[in-house]
């Protein structure tokens, strides 16, 4: 078989402690996104640099996006989903690093992602709505359509773990037959590719984490 | 051959099957979806970056139907627990 399919595996033991490849290189993952922010905000105190310029770009724009969905001052909402979006987005990068594994790799990441957005729905449109005006909107159009706004919260949830979880293993999974059946340096174009593929699975995780956020804190028209 | 053989071949097929069928209706949509957003495009390039960004979010939803098949198959080839030990 091909890889080590898509259970993780144990990288080393500490004790009775398996440590296994998905927790090492989460941890990598977070040290290269908390790094990249030192750098940045370094950069920010005495004028800019090349990291400043990159984090302003990625803030402004999912700022904007923010922006035009609420209705509303997006600024509370951007630590959560900047971080997710860089997070995601250096996850599902490292994995083209020789001898790593993307994090997003392994369903148990994707689905913590998936649940750290499911929470922070309720909490943000508590926050900003209250408890009234939150619950108020499962009601919005009709009452009987309460089911279905429960099934629909649950089931994208499931969609949003299962879509990164897909795209970033079926990526691995290519590179790696390829890397088997032809050898060194074939599987460089599609490695490319991971980069773009990558990269636009984390803006489409973060661009959904503010439509889902949208339907609970959207200001009225 | 054995049950545990024929389990094994059985899963393969299938998982090949899964993905092959599951990814017509997910192009054929893709395909219509790219069509007339560049339809729109062409007819308003003010809103490019708008709509862009919805055909994106699209693309991704639609795509999410095609990976389910592909998750499927994965469980079938890699987690299978009728055939594994």
């Amino acid at each position: 078989m091909v890889g080590e399919g898509i259970v993780p595996s144990v990288l080393f033991r500490v004790g009775p402690v398996e440590v296994t490849a998905t927790v090492a290189y989460t941890l990598a993952a977070s040290v290269v996104v908390v790094g990249f922010a030192l750098l940045a905000r370094a950069g920010l105190r005495k004028g800019s640099n090349g990291w400043s310029v990159v984090a302003q770009f990625v803030v402004e724009h999912l700022e904007g996006v923010m922006r035009e969905m609420f209705g509303r001052d997006p600024r509370p909402f951007v630590p959560l989903v900047v971080t997710l979006a860089l997070f995601v987005g250096v996850a599902n990068l490292l994995g083209l690093v020789p001898g790593m594994k993307s994090p997003t790799a392994d369903f148990s990441t994707t689905a913590a992602l998936a649940v750290v957005v499911f929470l922070a729905v309720p909490v943000y449109g508590i926050r900003t709505k209250g408890l009234k005006g939150y619950l108020k909107h499962y009601l919005e159009p009709s009452p009987f359509l309460l089911p279905l706004e429960i099934v629909s919260e649950l089931s994208r949830t499931v969609a949003l773990s299962v879509r990164l979880f897909g795209n970033i293993v079926s990526e691995e999974l290519i590179i790696a037959v390829l890397l088997a059946i032809a050898g060194l340096l074939v599987p460089v174009p599609i490695m490319m590719l991971a980069v773009l593929t990558g990269v636009v699975q984390a803006y489409i995780f973060a661009v959904l984490t503010v439509v889902y956020l949208s339907a609970a804190v959207r200001a009225k028209e | 051959m054995d049950t545990h053989t024929i389990l094994a071949v059985v899963a393969m097929v299938v998982a090949g099957l899964a993905v092959a069928i599951g990814s017509i209706g997910t192009a054929l949509a893709q395909g219509r979806s790219v069509d007339s957003a560049l339809d729109a495009m062409a007819r308003q390039p003010d809103l490019a970056e708008r709509i862009s960004r919805t055909l994106f979010i699209g693309l991704a939803m639609i795509e999410s139907l095609a990976i389910y098949c592909l998750v499927v198959a994965l469980i079938l080839l890699f987690a299978n627990p009728f055939t594994s030990k």
